[in-house]
Protein backbone atom coordinates (compact mmCIF):
# COMPACT_ATOMS: atom_id res chain seq x y z
CA UNK A 1 0.00 0.00 0.00
CA UNK A 2 1.47 3.12 -0.82
CA UNK A 3 0.97 5.90 1.63
CA UNK A 4 -1.67 8.83 1.78
CA UNK A 5 1.00 11.86 0.92
CA UNK A 6 4.36 11.00 -0.92
CA UNK A 7 6.88 13.65 -0.94
CA UNK A 8 10.56 12.60 -2.63
CA UNK A 9 13.40 14.81 -3.61
CA UNK A 10 11.24 18.15 -3.08
CA UNK A 11 13.82 21.42 -3.67
CA UNK A 12 12.80 24.76 -2.99
CA UNK A 13 14.80 28.15 -4.20
CA UNK A 14 13.83 31.77 -3.16
CA UNK A 15 16.45 33.42 -5.04
CA UNK A 16 19.84 32.27 -4.32
CA UNK A 17 18.76 30.82 -1.12
CA UNK A 18 18.12 27.40 -0.54
CA UNK A 19 15.25 26.54 1.53
CA UNK A 20 14.77 22.55 0.66
CA UNK A 21 17.25 20.79 -0.32
CA UNK A 22 15.85 17.36 -1.56
CA UNK A 23 13.26 16.84 1.30
CA UNK A 24 11.75 12.89 1.26
CA UNK A 25 8.91 12.50 4.01
CA UNK A 26 5.88 9.75 3.09
CA UNK A 27 2.36 10.06 5.75
CA UNK A 28 0.53 7.15 5.72
CA UNK A 29 -3.35 7.07 5.61
CA UNK A 30 -4.64 7.84 9.67
CA UNK A 31 -1.51 8.72 10.82
CA UNK A 32 -0.39 11.50 12.88
CA UNK A 33 2.86 12.82 11.71
CA UNK A 34 5.05 16.19 13.36
CA UNK A 35 7.92 17.57 11.57
CA UNK A 36 9.85 19.66 13.92
CA UNK A 37 12.83 22.35 12.93
CA UNK A 38 14.04 25.39 13.89
CA UNK A 39 12.22 28.55 12.77
CA UNK A 40 13.07 29.25 9.08
CA UNK A 41 14.06 25.84 8.27
CA UNK A 42 11.20 25.62 5.52
CA UNK A 43 8.27 23.89 7.54
CA UNK A 44 5.88 26.12 6.19
CA UNK A 45 7.15 26.24 2.69
CA UNK A 46 6.63 22.10 2.45
CA UNK A 47 3.34 22.19 3.49
CA UNK A 48 3.07 25.10 0.72
CA UNK A 49 4.45 23.07 -2.02
CA UNK A 50 2.12 20.18 -0.82
CA UNK A 51 -0.93 22.32 -1.12
CA UNK A 52 0.81 23.86 -4.67
CA UNK A 53 0.49 27.35 -3.00
CA UNK A 54 4.57 27.22 -4.04
CA UNK A 55 5.71 25.58 -6.85
CA UNK A 56 9.10 22.97 -5.84
CA UNK A 57 11.64 23.28 -8.42
CA UNK A 58 12.63 20.12 -8.41
CA UNK A 59 11.26 16.32 -6.95
CA UNK A 60 7.45 14.76 -7.13
CA UNK A 61 4.50 14.83 -5.01
CA UNK A 62 1.94 12.35 -4.72
CA UNK A 63 -1.28 12.38 -2.85
CA UNK A 64 -3.05 9.26 -2.96
CA UNK A 65 -1.28 7.85 -5.76
CA UNK A 66 -1.40 11.29 -7.78
CA UNK A 67 1.01 13.28 -8.94
CA UNK A 68 0.04 17.40 -8.13
CA UNK A 69 3.59 18.32 -8.32
CA UNK A 70 2.79 20.65 -10.72
CA UNK A 71 -1.10 20.77 -10.44
CA UNK A 72 -3.16 24.06 -11.27
CA UNK A 73 -6.77 25.76 -12.23
CA UNK A 74 -9.55 24.03 -11.71
CA UNK A 75 -7.53 20.83 -10.98
CA UNK A 76 -6.28 22.45 -7.89
CA UNK A 77 -9.26 23.88 -6.50
CA UNK A 78 -10.91 20.22 -6.54
CA UNK A 79 -7.89 18.60 -5.22
CA UNK A 80 -7.85 21.23 -2.67
CA UNK A 81 -10.93 19.95 -1.16
CA UNK A 82 -9.30 17.01 0.42
CA UNK A 83 -7.42 19.38 2.55
CA UNK A 84 -7.55 21.59 6.01
CA UNK A 85 -5.37 23.96 6.98
CA UNK A 86 -4.64 25.55 10.06
CA UNK A 87 -2.77 28.31 9.34
CA UNK A 88 0.50 29.98 11.02
CA UNK A 89 -1.21 33.20 12.14
CA UNK A 90 -4.87 31.71 12.10
CA UNK A 91 -5.27 33.51 8.68
CA UNK A 92 -8.42 34.33 9.54
CA UNK A 93 -11.02 36.90 6.70
CA UNK A 94 -11.01 39.87 8.95
CA UNK A 95 -14.04 41.42 6.60
CA UNK A 96 -16.16 38.16 7.65
CA UNK A 97 -17.63 37.56 10.87
CA UNK A 98 -16.32 33.86 12.51
CA UNK A 99 -19.35 32.00 11.25
CA UNK A 100 -18.32 32.98 7.71
CA UNK A 101 -14.81 32.10 8.10
CA UNK A 102 -15.86 28.66 9.17
CA UNK A 103 -18.20 28.35 6.54
CA UNK A 104 -16.55 30.01 4.03
CA UNK A 105 -14.95 26.31 1.98
CA UNK A 106 -18.49 25.43 1.94
CA UNK A 107 -20.32 28.46 0.54
CA UNK A 108 -17.80 29.65 -2.09
CA UNK A 109 -15.86 26.30 -2.35
CA UNK A 110 -18.75 23.69 -2.90
CA UNK A 111 -22.09 26.26 -3.48
CA UNK A 112 -23.38 24.79 0.28
CA UNK A 113 -26.08 27.28 1.47
CA UNK A 114 -25.48 29.61 3.65
CA UNK A 115 -28.46 28.76 5.64
CA UNK A 116 -27.00 25.50 6.10
CA UNK A 117 -23.38 26.63 5.70
CA UNK A 118 -23.90 28.66 9.05
CA UNK A 119 -25.45 25.81 10.88
CA UNK A 120 -22.70 23.51 9.77
CA UNK A 121 -20.44 25.96 11.17
CA UNK A 122 -21.45 26.28 14.95
CA UNK A 123 -21.83 22.68 14.78
CA UNK A 124 -17.81 22.91 13.95
CA UNK A 125 -17.28 25.62 16.42
CA UNK A 126 -19.15 23.96 18.88
CA UNK A 127 -16.48 21.02 18.51
CA UNK A 128 -13.41 23.25 19.31
CA UNK A 129 -15.50 24.71 22.21
CA UNK A 130 -16.62 27.95 20.99
CA UNK A 131 -20.60 28.63 21.71
CA UNK A 132 -22.51 30.31 19.39
CA UNK A 133 -22.39 34.18 20.87
CA UNK A 134 -18.96 34.20 19.03
CA UNK A 135 -20.83 33.37 15.26
CA UNK A 136 -21.66 37.08 14.70
CA UNK A 137 -18.34 38.40 16.08
CA UNK A 138 -15.51 39.59 13.47
CA UNK A 139 -11.82 37.54 14.59
CA UNK A 140 -10.66 40.91 15.48
CA UNK A 141 -12.33 41.19 18.60
CA UNK A 142 -10.88 37.30 19.58
CA UNK A 143 -8.12 36.47 21.72
CA UNK A 144 -5.25 34.61 20.62
CA UNK A 145 -6.43 31.02 22.10
CA UNK A 146 -9.89 31.42 20.19
CA UNK A 147 -8.58 32.37 16.86
CA UNK A 148 -7.00 29.21 16.51
CA UNK A 149 -10.18 27.27 17.53
CA UNK A 150 -11.71 29.47 14.94
CA UNK A 151 -8.98 28.53 12.54
CA UNK A 152 -9.42 25.01 13.67
CA UNK A 153 -13.25 24.82 13.21
CA UNK A 154 -12.73 25.93 9.58
CA UNK A 155 -9.91 23.65 8.73
CA UNK A 156 -12.45 20.61 9.69
CA UNK A 157 -15.47 22.67 8.47
CA UNK A 158 -15.44 20.89 5.24
CA UNK A 159 -14.56 17.20 6.56
CA UNK A 160 -11.03 17.01 4.52
CA UNK A 161 -9.43 13.88 4.41
CA UNK A 162 -5.88 15.63 5.48
CA UNK A 163 -5.25 18.49 7.53
CA UNK A 164 -2.43 20.03 7.94
CA UNK A 165 -1.56 22.42 11.12
CA UNK A 166 1.28 25.07 10.97
CA UNK A 167 2.56 26.03 14.00
CA UNK A 168 -1.00 25.51 16.23
CA UNK A 169 0.52 26.50 19.45
CA UNK A 170 3.57 28.92 18.62
CA UNK A 171 2.00 32.62 20.33
CA UNK A 172 -0.29 31.30 23.09
CA UNK A 173 0.14 29.97 26.51
CA UNK A 174 1.35 27.03 28.01
CA UNK A 175 -2.38 26.10 28.83
CA UNK A 176 -4.40 27.31 26.20
CA UNK A 177 -1.08 25.41 23.90
CA UNK A 178 -2.28 22.48 25.82
CA UNK A 179 -5.91 22.83 25.20
CA UNK A 180 -5.55 23.53 21.26
CA UNK A 181 -2.90 20.53 21.01
CA UNK A 182 -5.91 18.09 23.41
CA UNK A 183 -8.17 19.15 20.64
CA UNK A 184 -6.04 18.64 17.68
CA UNK A 185 -5.33 14.95 19.07
CA UNK A 186 -9.04 14.23 20.19
CA UNK A 187 -10.03 16.16 15.91
CA UNK A 188 -7.33 13.83 14.45
CA UNK A 189 -8.80 10.79 16.36
CA UNK A 190 -12.55 11.39 16.18
CA UNK A 191 -12.48 12.15 12.32
CA UNK A 192 -9.82 9.65 11.67
CA UNK A 193 -7.98 12.02 9.13
CA UNK A 194 -4.43 12.17 8.29
CA UNK A 195 -2.71 15.06 9.76
CA UNK A 196 0.61 16.68 8.91
CA UNK A 197 1.71 19.23 11.58
CA UNK A 198 4.72 21.48 11.76
CA UNK A 199 5.73 23.21 15.10
CA UNK A 200 9.16 23.92 17.50
CA UNK A 201 7.34 23.12 20.80
CA UNK A 202 8.19 19.37 21.56
CA UNK A 203 5.27 19.08 24.24
CA UNK A 204 3.07 19.85 21.21
CA UNK A 205 4.77 17.46 19.28
CA UNK A 206 4.71 14.86 21.56
CA UNK A 207 1.42 14.75 22.05
CA UNK A 208 -0.03 15.09 18.73
CA UNK A 209 1.67 12.52 16.86
CA UNK A 210 2.41 9.24 16.28
CA UNK A 211 5.49 9.64 14.28
CA UNK A 212 7.76 12.86 14.45
CA UNK A 213 10.18 14.05 11.12
CA UNK A 214 13.11 16.65 12.17
CA UNK A 215 13.96 19.23 9.32
CA UNK A 216 17.20 20.69 9.18
CA UNK A 217 18.94 22.44 6.33
CA UNK A 218 16.29 21.61 3.62
CA UNK A 219 16.38 17.82 4.73
CA UNK A 220 14.81 15.11 6.59
CA UNK A 221 17.90 14.40 8.96
CA UNK A 222 15.90 12.27 11.08
CA UNK A 223 12.37 10.35 11.41
CA UNK A 224 11.24 7.66 13.69
CA UNK A 225 8.06 6.94 16.14
CA UNK A 226 7.30 9.50 18.48
CA UNK A 227 7.78 7.02 21.68
CA UNK A 228 11.64 6.78 20.29
CA UNK A 229 12.28 10.55 20.08
CA UNK A 230 14.36 10.27 23.66
CA UNK A 231 16.35 7.78 22.44
CA UNK A 232 17.14 8.76 18.29
CA UNK A 233 20.68 8.35 19.20
CA UNK A 234 20.95 11.70 16.54
CA UNK A 235 22.61 14.61 18.32
CA UNK A 236 20.90 17.38 16.24
CA UNK A 237 17.33 15.55 17.45
CA UNK A 238 18.54 15.44 20.86
CA UNK A 239 19.81 19.38 20.74
CA UNK A 240 16.63 20.71 19.40
CA UNK A 241 14.17 18.78 21.88
CA UNK A 242 16.01 19.50 24.94
CA UNK A 243 16.52 23.26 23.34
CA UNK A 244 20.08 23.83 24.67
CA UNK A 245 22.37 26.23 22.84
CA UNK A 246 25.34 23.83 22.98
CA UNK A 247 25.65 21.15 20.27
CA UNK A 248 25.63 20.75 16.55
CA UNK A 249 23.01 22.87 15.39
CA UNK A 250 25.00 26.54 15.37
CA UNK A 251 22.73 29.36 15.25
CA UNK A 252 24.24 32.06 12.99
CA UNK A 253 24.22 34.71 15.13
CA UNK A 254 25.44 38.54 13.81
CA UNK A 255 27.55 40.18 17.34
CA UNK B 1 31.47 50.41 -17.39
CA UNK B 2 29.94 50.47 -14.05
CA UNK B 3 27.61 53.26 -14.99
CA UNK B 4 26.40 51.60 -18.01
CA UNK B 5 25.68 48.12 -16.13
CA UNK B 6 24.19 49.73 -13.53
CA UNK B 7 21.82 51.51 -16.24
CA UNK B 8 21.41 48.11 -17.68
CA UNK B 9 20.17 46.46 -14.54
CA UNK B 10 17.61 49.08 -14.07
CA UNK B 11 16.42 48.75 -17.44
CA UNK B 12 16.17 44.60 -17.13
CA UNK B 13 13.98 45.13 -13.93
CA UNK B 14 11.83 47.49 -15.75
CA UNK B 15 11.09 44.88 -18.27
CA UNK B 16 10.86 42.30 -15.63
CA UNK B 17 8.72 44.36 -13.65
CA UNK B 18 6.24 45.38 -17.26
CA UNK B 19 6.59 41.49 -17.73
CA UNK B 20 5.19 40.76 -14.53
CA UNK B 21 2.27 43.41 -14.78
CA UNK B 22 1.25 42.56 -17.94
CA UNK B 23 0.96 39.00 -17.05
CA UNK B 24 -1.10 39.43 -14.06
CA UNK B 25 -3.36 41.84 -15.96
CA UNK B 26 -4.00 39.30 -18.63
CA UNK B 27 -4.71 36.63 -16.01
CA UNK B 28 -7.11 39.15 -14.13
CA UNK B 29 -9.47 40.12 -17.46
CA UNK B 30 -9.49 36.27 -18.52
CA UNK B 31 -10.80 35.41 -15.03
CA UNK B 32 -13.59 38.36 -15.61
CA UNK B 33 -15.26 35.99 -18.20
CA UNK B 34 -15.13 32.90 -16.00
CA UNK B 35 -17.03 31.39 -13.32
CA UNK B 36 -17.96 31.46 -10.96
CA UNK B 37 -18.72 34.74 -10.90
CA UNK B 38 -18.57 37.00 -7.64
CA UNK B 39 -21.52 39.63 -8.11
CA UNK B 40 -22.54 41.15 -4.11
CA UNK B 41 -18.63 41.36 -3.81
CA UNK B 42 -19.21 43.62 -7.16
CA UNK B 43 -21.96 45.68 -5.65
CA UNK B 44 -19.72 46.06 -2.34
CA UNK B 45 -17.08 47.36 -4.02
CA UNK B 46 -19.09 50.09 -6.22
CA UNK B 47 -20.38 50.70 -3.11
CA UNK B 48 -16.98 51.40 -1.53
CA UNK B 49 -14.90 52.69 -4.69
CA UNK B 50 -17.56 54.81 -6.34
CA UNK B 51 -20.32 55.94 -3.34
CA UNK B 52 -17.68 56.50 -0.71
CA UNK B 53 -15.62 58.89 -3.23
CA UNK B 54 -18.65 61.24 -4.11
CA UNK B 55 -17.61 63.85 -1.81
CA UNK B 56 -13.62 64.01 -2.06
CA UNK B 57 -14.20 63.67 -6.49
CA UNK B 58 -16.94 66.70 -6.15
CA UNK B 59 -15.34 68.64 -3.74
CA UNK B 60 -11.76 68.78 -5.77
CA UNK B 61 -14.13 69.04 -9.12
CA UNK B 62 -16.20 72.00 -8.30
CA UNK B 63 -12.96 73.81 -6.66
CA UNK B 64 -11.03 72.80 -10.10
CA UNK B 65 -13.86 74.33 -12.50
CA UNK B 66 -13.33 77.64 -10.20
CA UNK B 67 -9.99 78.45 -10.54
CA UNK B 68 -9.93 77.28 -14.02
CA UNK B 69 -13.18 79.89 -14.85
CA UNK B 70 -11.22 82.57 -12.97
CA UNK B 71 -7.59 81.83 -14.73
CA UNK B 72 -9.02 81.93 -18.50
CA UNK B 73 -10.44 85.30 -17.03
CA UNK B 74 -7.51 86.59 -16.33
CA UNK B 75 -5.87 85.13 -19.55
CA UNK B 76 -8.80 86.13 -21.83
CA UNK B 77 -9.03 89.36 -20.56
CA UNK B 78 -5.92 90.47 -22.21
CA UNK B 79 -7.36 89.79 -25.43
CA UNK B 80 -10.95 90.67 -24.90
CA UNK B 81 -11.47 86.70 -24.92
CA UNK B 82 -13.45 86.52 -22.08
CA UNK B 83 -16.72 86.08 -23.26
CA UNK B 84 -14.97 82.55 -24.22
CA UNK B 85 -14.71 81.47 -20.60
CA UNK B 86 -17.55 79.06 -20.26
CA UNK B 87 -17.20 77.41 -23.34
CA UNK B 88 -13.21 76.76 -22.45
CA UNK B 89 -14.12 75.95 -18.71
CA UNK B 90 -16.39 73.50 -20.37
CA UNK B 91 -14.15 71.66 -22.36
CA UNK B 92 -11.39 71.62 -20.17
CA UNK B 93 -13.11 69.86 -17.54
CA UNK B 94 -14.98 67.57 -19.92
CA UNK B 95 -11.96 66.39 -21.47
CA UNK B 96 -9.45 66.81 -19.25
CA UNK B 97 -9.87 67.85 -15.71
CA UNK B 98 -12.66 65.59 -14.50
CA UNK B 99 -11.45 62.88 -15.50
CA UNK B 100 -7.98 63.55 -14.75
CA UNK B 101 -8.63 64.74 -11.72
CA UNK B 102 -11.46 62.32 -10.63
CA UNK B 103 -8.77 59.84 -11.15
CA UNK B 104 -5.80 60.88 -9.48
CA UNK B 105 -8.00 62.00 -6.22
CA UNK B 106 -8.96 57.91 -6.49
CA UNK B 107 -5.74 56.50 -7.31
CA UNK B 108 -5.10 57.75 -3.71
CA UNK B 109 -8.29 56.82 -2.46
CA UNK B 110 -8.67 53.41 -3.78
CA UNK B 111 -5.48 52.33 -5.14
CA UNK B 112 -4.09 52.88 -1.84
CA UNK B 113 -6.93 51.34 -0.02
CA UNK B 114 -6.65 48.17 -2.39
CA UNK B 115 -3.35 47.97 -1.92
CA UNK B 116 -3.44 48.11 1.90
CA UNK B 117 -6.73 45.55 2.38
CA UNK B 118 -4.64 42.90 -0.54
CA UNK B 119 -1.53 43.81 0.88
CA UNK B 120 -2.21 42.85 4.46
CA UNK B 121 -3.97 39.44 3.38
CA UNK B 122 -1.09 38.26 1.68
CA UNK B 123 1.59 38.67 4.53
CA UNK B 124 -1.10 37.38 6.74
CA UNK B 125 -1.47 34.29 4.40
CA UNK B 126 -5.17 34.77 4.10
CA UNK B 127 -4.49 34.65 0.45
CA UNK B 128 -3.27 31.32 0.87
CA UNK B 129 -6.37 30.55 3.19
CA UNK B 130 -8.33 31.66 0.17
CA UNK B 131 -6.46 28.87 -2.20
CA UNK B 132 -6.96 26.29 0.66
CA UNK B 133 -10.33 26.54 0.77
CA UNK B 134 -10.70 25.81 -2.76
CA UNK B 135 -11.30 29.92 -4.11
CA UNK B 136 -9.42 31.50 -6.70
CA UNK B 137 -7.57 34.86 -5.29
CA UNK B 138 -7.96 36.11 -8.43
CA UNK B 139 -11.32 35.59 -8.80
CA UNK B 140 -12.45 36.49 -5.40
CA UNK B 141 -10.31 39.54 -4.79
CA UNK B 142 -8.88 41.38 -7.82
CA UNK B 143 -12.24 40.92 -10.50
CA UNK B 144 -14.49 42.72 -8.25
CA UNK B 145 -12.60 45.70 -7.97
CA UNK B 146 -11.46 45.35 -11.13
CA UNK B 147 -14.95 45.51 -12.61
CA UNK B 148 -16.23 47.40 -9.57
CA UNK B 149 -13.91 50.29 -10.59
CA UNK B 150 -14.46 50.31 -14.56
CA UNK B 151 -17.60 50.88 -13.73
CA UNK B 152 -18.15 52.70 -11.16
CA UNK B 153 -15.53 55.71 -12.59
CA UNK B 154 -17.30 57.52 -15.55
CA UNK B 155 -20.48 57.61 -12.82
CA UNK B 156 -18.11 59.75 -10.99
CA UNK B 157 -16.40 61.40 -13.62
CA UNK B 158 -19.88 62.11 -15.20
CA UNK B 159 -20.81 63.95 -11.18
CA UNK B 160 -16.99 65.29 -11.68
CA UNK B 161 -17.56 67.31 -14.71
CA UNK B 162 -20.89 68.61 -13.97
CA UNK B 163 -19.75 69.83 -10.14
CA UNK B 164 -16.69 71.31 -12.16
CA UNK B 165 -18.86 72.82 -14.87
CA UNK B 166 -21.07 74.07 -11.65
CA UNK B 167 -17.37 75.48 -9.80
CA UNK B 168 -16.87 77.54 -13.17
CA UNK B 169 -20.76 79.15 -13.01
CA UNK B 170 -20.79 80.04 -9.64
CA UNK B 171 -17.25 81.95 -10.15
CA UNK B 172 -18.43 83.41 -13.20
CA UNK B 173 -21.51 84.36 -12.34
CA UNK B 174 -20.76 85.46 -8.64
CA UNK B 175 -17.45 87.36 -8.46
CA UNK B 176 -16.83 87.89 -12.42
CA UNK B 177 -19.92 89.34 -13.69
CA UNK B 178 -21.75 86.77 -15.87
CA UNK B 179 -25.42 86.35 -16.76
CA UNK B 180 -26.26 83.09 -15.58
CA UNK B 181 -28.75 81.97 -18.31
CA UNK B 182 -26.22 83.00 -20.79
CA UNK B 183 -23.31 81.12 -19.06
CA UNK B 184 -25.50 78.14 -18.84
CA UNK B 185 -26.16 78.43 -22.61
CA UNK B 186 -23.09 78.93 -23.90
CA UNK B 187 -21.70 75.99 -22.12
CA UNK B 188 -24.89 73.58 -23.57
CA UNK B 189 -24.39 75.32 -26.88
CA UNK B 190 -20.90 74.35 -26.96
CA UNK B 191 -20.02 70.67 -25.34
CA UNK B 192 -20.68 67.97 -27.99
CA UNK B 193 -21.34 64.29 -26.50
CA UNK B 194 -18.06 63.45 -28.04
CA UNK B 195 -16.20 66.13 -25.98
CA UNK B 196 -18.13 63.95 -22.67
CA UNK B 197 -18.12 60.34 -24.05
CA UNK B 198 -14.02 60.66 -24.57
CA UNK B 199 -13.86 61.46 -20.69
CA UNK B 200 -16.28 59.02 -20.02
CA UNK B 201 -14.00 56.33 -21.71
CA UNK B 202 -11.01 57.84 -19.88
CA UNK B 203 -12.17 57.65 -17.05
CA UNK B 204 -13.40 53.63 -17.75
CA UNK B 205 -9.61 53.38 -18.57
CA UNK B 206 -8.43 55.09 -15.47
CA UNK B 207 -10.33 52.68 -13.15
CA UNK B 208 -8.61 49.76 -14.44
CA UNK B 209 -5.24 51.27 -14.14
CA UNK B 210 -6.85 52.18 -10.62
CA UNK B 211 -7.76 48.94 -9.53
CA UNK B 212 -4.81 46.83 -11.49
CA UNK B 213 -2.11 48.86 -9.77
CA UNK B 214 -3.73 48.42 -5.93
CA UNK B 215 -4.29 44.47 -6.94
CA UNK B 216 -1.13 44.16 -8.32
CA UNK B 217 1.35 45.77 -5.70
CA UNK B 218 -0.84 44.61 -3.03
CA UNK B 219 -0.73 40.54 -4.28
CA UNK B 220 3.35 41.19 -4.43
CA UNK B 221 3.98 42.98 -0.99
CA UNK B 222 6.13 41.05 1.22
CA UNK B 223 8.05 41.63 4.98
CA UNK B 224 5.14 42.18 7.00
CA UNK B 225 4.22 46.07 8.17
CA UNK B 226 6.41 47.84 6.16
CA UNK B 227 6.18 45.67 2.69
CA UNK B 228 2.43 46.88 3.44
CA UNK B 229 3.48 50.28 3.42
CA UNK B 230 5.36 50.25 0.36
CA UNK B 231 2.76 48.23 -1.65
CA UNK B 232 0.31 51.11 -0.92
CA UNK B 233 3.11 53.75 -1.62
CA UNK B 234 4.49 52.19 -4.96
CA UNK B 235 -0.15 51.85 -5.95
CA UNK B 236 -0.50 55.44 -5.71
CA UNK B 237 2.37 56.41 -7.72
CA UNK B 238 2.25 53.75 -10.46
CA UNK B 239 -1.33 54.71 -10.32
CA UNK B 240 -1.20 58.46 -10.92
CA UNK B 241 1.84 57.98 -13.08
CA UNK B 242 0.09 55.41 -15.44
CA UNK B 243 -3.11 57.97 -15.44
CA UNK B 244 -1.67 60.69 -16.59
CA UNK B 245 0.49 58.92 -19.09
CA UNK B 246 -2.62 57.34 -20.29
CA UNK B 247 -4.48 60.39 -20.30
CA UNK B 248 -2.10 61.85 -22.69
CA UNK B 249 -1.93 58.96 -25.02
CA UNK B 250 -5.99 58.84 -24.89
CA UNK B 251 -6.14 62.80 -26.07
CA UNK B 252 -3.54 62.27 -29.17
CA UNK B 253 -5.74 59.05 -29.94
CA UNK B 254 -9.28 60.49 -29.56
CA UNK B 255 -8.48 63.88 -30.97
CA UNK B 256 -6.47 63.12 -33.58
CA UNK B 257 -8.66 64.51 -36.37
N1 LIG C 1 7.31 33.42 -0.56
C1 LIG C 1 8.59 33.49 -0.14
N2 LIG C 1 9.49 34.26 -0.79
C2 LIG C 1 10.78 34.30 -0.38
N3 LIG C 1 11.26 33.64 0.67
C3 LIG C 1 10.43 32.86 1.37
C4 LIG C 1 9.05 32.75 1.01
N4 LIG C 1 8.45 31.90 1.88
C5 LIG C 1 9.42 31.51 2.74
N5 LIG C 1 10.60 32.08 2.44
C6 LIG C 1 11.86 31.85 3.15
O1 LIG C 1 12.05 30.49 3.31
C7 LIG C 1 12.58 30.20 4.60
C8 LIG C 1 11.75 29.16 5.30
O2 LIG C 1 10.50 29.73 5.64
P1 LIG C 1 9.38 28.93 6.41
O3 LIG C 1 9.08 27.66 5.71
O4 LIG C 1 8.25 29.88 6.59
O5 LIG C 1 10.07 28.64 7.81
P2 LIG C 1 9.46 27.86 9.06
O6 LIG C 1 10.22 26.59 9.14
O7 LIG C 1 9.72 28.74 10.23
O8 LIG C 1 8.00 27.65 8.80
C9 LIG C 1 12.66 31.51 5.35
O9 LIG C 1 14.00 31.92 5.36
C10 LIG C 1 11.83 32.45 4.54
O10 LIG C 1 12.39 33.74 4.54
MG1 LIG D 1 6.38 28.60 9.47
Amino acid sequence: MTAKIVIQGVEKSFGPKRVLDGVDLAVNKGESVVIIGGSGSGKSVTLKCILGILRADAGTITVDGEDVTHIRGSKRDTYLRKFGMLFQGGALFDSLPVWENVAFGLIQGRGVKRGEARDIAIDKLAKVGLGSEVANLSPAELSGGMQKRVGLARAIAADPEIIFFDEPTTGLDPIMADVINDLIASTVKDLGVTALSITHDMASARKISNRIAMLYKGRIIWEGPTENIDSSGNPYVDQFIKGSAEGPIKMEVRR
Amino acid sequence: MNFLASIGRVFLSFLAGTGRLSVFAGQAVSHIVRPPFYLPLVGQQMLRIGYFSLPVVGLTAFFTGAVLCLQIFIGGNRYGAEVFVPQIVVLGIVRELGPVIAGLMLAGRVSAAIAAEIGTMRVTEQIDALTTLSTNPMKYLVVPRLVAAVISLPFLVAVADSIGVLGGYVVGTQSLGFNGAVYMKNTMDFVTNGDILSGLIKAGAFGFIIALMGCYHGFNSKGGAQGVGAATTSAVVSASILILAANYLMTSLLFSE
